[in-house]
């Protein structure tokens, strides 16, 4: 068999169970969780085809991936935080105080 | 069974099994031991790739600062105690959940398998003289220094803004609308579950009798 084709397999198994704890799981944090497993099948999808089409593009977008997700978590995390010293306990589905 | 297949198989079931560990655990500190245990599994599959940079900053980054700063949150908010997986938040959202995220890999997958294979030189042409960090380096700061500069504008202001969000408030800041009043009857079943066990035994005996007939 093939690995760079097995690479790919087993990014989008772990796309497909981050996307499924995304929908099922209701605290906020662990959906987070899921999110970053997400963006890390993306990563070994990048780096994989990086390394098949001997392209530095793939690790390069890797890099920027890295640096936006990072990013993405502390302002989460911080969201998260205000959130809960208001009302503890609170789930996904209470934060409905932007709706229009 | 040559190296390369062999790691495969290792890093990606242990990269597999940390997946699920994140969706299934009930406690939120043991999801983010399973997310520390797939970001090392896909570490090794960098290595495996030659992509060795990545690799290492996959570990320093990932598995070292966001899943520290994860369990930072997690103990400082103290929403460390089980989630109740026995209760379907939304009515019938789990098997539709497991019948999308099927869908999805079956679409992935077919994909995958019935495209050509990538072959060919990209635009960025890989040098197998020079190492990775080097090459990432050079590119980095030449062409897309643009680009890295934007990434540091955009931790600027994270930061900036985590700090704004997370800082305690002081008196004279305006106070919080009141909540919609589905999520204010949400709290007080909540609330009413915690002060009155004995409502949720009965309930539960009569979900039992249920069961039973």
């Amino acid at each position: 068999m093939d690995t760079s084709v097995a690479y790919l397999v087993l990014a989008a198994v772990i796309f497909a169970i981050g996307a499924v704890g995304l929908l099922v799981r209701r605290n906020p944090l662990v959906m987070f969780m899921c999110v970053e497993l997400m963006l890390n099948a993306v990563n070994l999808t990048f780096v994989s085809f990086g390394d098949d089409m001997g392209d530095l593009g793939g690790q390069l977008s890797v890099f920027f991936v890295l640096v936006v997700a990072a990013a993405e978590v502390v302002v989460g995390l911080a969201i998260i935080v205000a959130i809960m010293r208001r009302r503890p306990r609170a789930s996904a589905d209470d934060l409905s105080a932007l709706r229009g | 069974m040559n190296a390369e297949i062999l790691t495969f198989a290792i890093a990606g079931a242990f990269a597999v099994v940390g997946a699920l560990g994140v969706v299934l655990a009930r406690n939120p500190v043991h999801s983010a031991l399973f997310l520390v245990q797939t970001l090392f599994s896909i570490a090794v599959l960098f290595i495996a790739k030659e992509a060795y940079f990545l690799a290492a900053i996959q570990v320093i980054v990932y598995a070292g600062a966001i899943v520290i700063l994860f369990l930072f949150v997690i103990m400082l908010v103290g929403v460390d105690q089980s989630e109740r997986l026995d209760i379907e938040p939304v009515v019938g959202i789990r098997p539709l959940a497991v019948v999308a995220g099927g869908a999805l890999l079956a679409g992935l997958v077919t994909v995958i398998l019935t495209v050509e294979e990538a072959t060919g030189t990209g635009i960025i042409p890989i040098d197998p003289d020079a190492t990775d960090i080097e090459q990432l380096g050079d590119v980095l700061f030449t062409d897309w220094v643009f680009a890295f500069q934007l990434t540091a504008l955009l931790l600027t202001i994270a930061v900036v803004g985590a700090v704004v969000l997370a800082r305690r408030p002081r008196g004279d800041l305006q106070p919080m609308p009141e909540p919609a009043p589905l999520v204010v009857e949400y709290h007080r079943a909540l609330a009413a579950e915690d002060a009155g066990p004995a409502d949720d035994g009965e309930a539960a005996e009569v979900e039992v009798e249920e069961a039973d007939e």
